[in-house]
């Protein structure tokens, strides 16, 4: 009992260190990444003492976003402007934070671990409902977001929180079709399981993954995934140019921060879970409990620790390939306007969602005689 | 479900339902209900019903609570200024509690003793039972229900669907005599009837 306990704890604490590490790294990312795209140095000012100079390296600018930011931010003064819901206005970034960050605790980071005499499950809580308890958590944290626009007592604030949690809402049903076709391809809501069924090979030598099974489904929780994190394309909620910062714009120092680490939390989410669907989650090519086996007859046995760090490695590499990904997207497209983006949503997404959704359902009943 | 997480669990639905109906700010209120669907969601998962639980979030929590703020700012509803007001209203809100106060009571009373209460199937609360029960045994009053939906989603769009007269290309008059006008004519684009 205590040592489940332990296991447990562990998993809990690996997995939100690892999230909040990777926030902050893509932040990074994507500062440097806008700025190589836009052909700009992007941040290269804080040092620490000129050590870097010192030794005569380039200032890549992680101490700009990983120290020199977070501190400037958390040490500025906490505003809450006249007339806004005290209570409310505290609440609602944490309110938006922990419902993305709770969702992780699905995240199948590997199969499984021998340590001694134990078995562990590389999933931090292996729920046979997961992607059921993915759907509520993403449908709570609409209420951040739009709380945060109405106690601001703002009104441009208060328009964006509306067109944040209408675009939410939106898109939520076409991701909801997406993921129910996955959970109908694969016979199953937990995410583990899903993740081993993708292990193995066709006609010798392709991975099983998902996406080879469902192509549209992919594309649907990419678009509407990116439409959930609320950044360009899909930033009406944040409209600089019309709404000042939309729901964020009475926020600032530690409270922003929150918000935006929500955005990039998001982001990671996202990747997360197209990852876990598509992309085999921790399966690595070729890759069985017991070592490789290659196409042609090859085989090279390893120990269990080598098997598991290759497949947590291979998760989150995929993850930060996925994260970069959306980072391009971000930097290359320009603003969809309102009315774009409720027909992409109800008139693209959902019906194409929903014929994916029928087909899928009837070649698995033909097919597999369940 | 242990007996400390249930205490636990009702004393917070009921704190949150008297936040739903002793609040003024019906922003408040909304989120006191919101509070109190996600805590019966938290109770249905501990009584077994897993998926009712998660259904229960998503659906209530996630959607129609959300709708409620919605309505609430798009009607722009303040703050209910005086308690004395809206007698007709109390009044008959307090016939229907009563009423349900009565009907909660001769379901208490009818409960079946510890004793006579069965164990659950294995499979109660997956997905795959609620779906096998929801299909066959209750499989008319499943579809009957969604064809009242859908005839309430048509009613709602035939009531908010305004015809909007065609957009027409219209030249400005010309102006005879007159002067000029400064700025170039160019044509505008007018409803019909405006």
């Amino acid at each position: 009992m205590t040592t489940e306990l332990v296991i447990g704890a562990v998993k809990a604490i690996v997995i939100v260190l690892l999230v909040l590490g990777l926030t902050t790294l893509m932040l990074w990312f994507e500062r440097k990444g806008a700025a190589l795209i836009q052909d700009r140095i992007g941040a290269n000012r804080a040092d620490i003492f000129g050590i870097g100079k010192r030794f005569g390296l380039p200032n890549f600018g992680i101490i700009n976003t990983v120290l020199a930011d977070p501190i400037k931010m958390f040490t500025k003064e906490d505003f809450v402007p006249d007339g806004a819901d005290r209570f409310l206005h505290g609440l609602a970034p944490f309110l938006a934070l922990f419902p993305v960050l709770v969702t992780f605790a699905v995240a199948p980071m590997g199969d499984i671990l021998q340590v001694g005499s134990h078995t562990i499950d590389l999933q931090p809580a292996n729920l046979n409902v997961a992607a059921l308890y993915v759907l509520a958590t993403m449908g709570v944290g609409v209420y951040g977001i739009a709380l945060g626009g109405w106690a601001s007592n703002n009104r441009w604030a208060l328009l964006g929180g509306i067109r944040a949690s209408a675009q939410m809402i939106s898109y939520e049903i076409a991701m909801s079709l997406a993921i129910i076709a996955v959970v109908v391809c694969y016979g199953t809501l937990d995410l583990q399981q899903m993740c081993r069924s993708q292990g193995g090979v066709w006609f010798g030598f392709l991975p099983r993954w998902g996406i080879l099974l469902q192509p549209v489904s992919f594309v649907i929780l990419l678009i509407a995934g990116m439409a959930e994190s609320k950044r360009v394309p899909f930033d009406l909620p944040e409209g600089e140019s019309e709404l000042v910062a939309g729901y964020f714009t009475e926020y600032s120092g530690g409270k922003q921060a929150v918000f935006m680490m929500t955005d990039f939390a998001e982001v990671l989410l996202v990747s997360v879970l197209i990852v876990t669907f598509f992309f085999g989650g921790w399966q690595v090519p070729w890759l069985a409990r017991d070592g490789f086996h290659f196409p042609g007859g090859a085989h090279l046995g390893l120990p269990n620790l080598a098997v598991a760090s290759l497949q947590f490695v291979a998760f989150w590499i995929k993850v930060v390939i996925f994260c970069c990904l959306q980072i391009l997207i971000r930097w290359t497209l320009p603003r969809f306007r309102y009315d774009q983006l409720m027909r992409l949503g109800w008139k693209g997404l959902v019906p194409l969602g929903l014929i994916n959704l029928v087909v899928t359902a009837f070649v698995v009943v033909v097919a597999g005689g369940k | 479900m242990p007996i400390g997480i249930f205490v636990f669990l009702a004393a917070l639905a009921l704190i949150a339902g008297f936040g739903v109906i002793l609040q003024s700010n019906p922003i408040h209120c909304v989120l006191a209900l919101a509070l109190v669907l996600m805590d019966l969601g938290v109770i249905f998962m501990g009584l077994g019903a897993v998926t009712v639980g998660f259904l229960q979030i998503i659906v209530y929590v996630g959607a129609i609570m959300v709708l409620f703020l919605f309505v609430i700012w798009l009607l722009n509803i303040q703050a209910d200024p005086g308690a004395g007001r809206h007698l007709g209203l109390k009044l008959f809100g307090s016939i229907a509690a009563a009423a349900m106060a009565a009907e909660f009571a001769v379901i208490i009373v009818r409960t079946p003793k510890i004793s006579e209460i069965r164990t659950l199937p294995a499979d109660f609360g997956t997905v795959a039972a609620l779906a096998r029960s929801l299909f066959t045994d209750y499989l008319i009053a499943f579809e009957v229900t969604s064809v009242l939906l859908l005839a309430a989603i048509v009613g709602a769009i035939a009531l908010a669907r305004r015809v909007a007269p065609p957009l027409v290309l219209v030249a400005p008059a010309p102006s005879r005599g007159a002067p000029a006008p400064a700025q170039p004519e160019v044509p505008t684009v007018q409803r019909e009837s405006a």
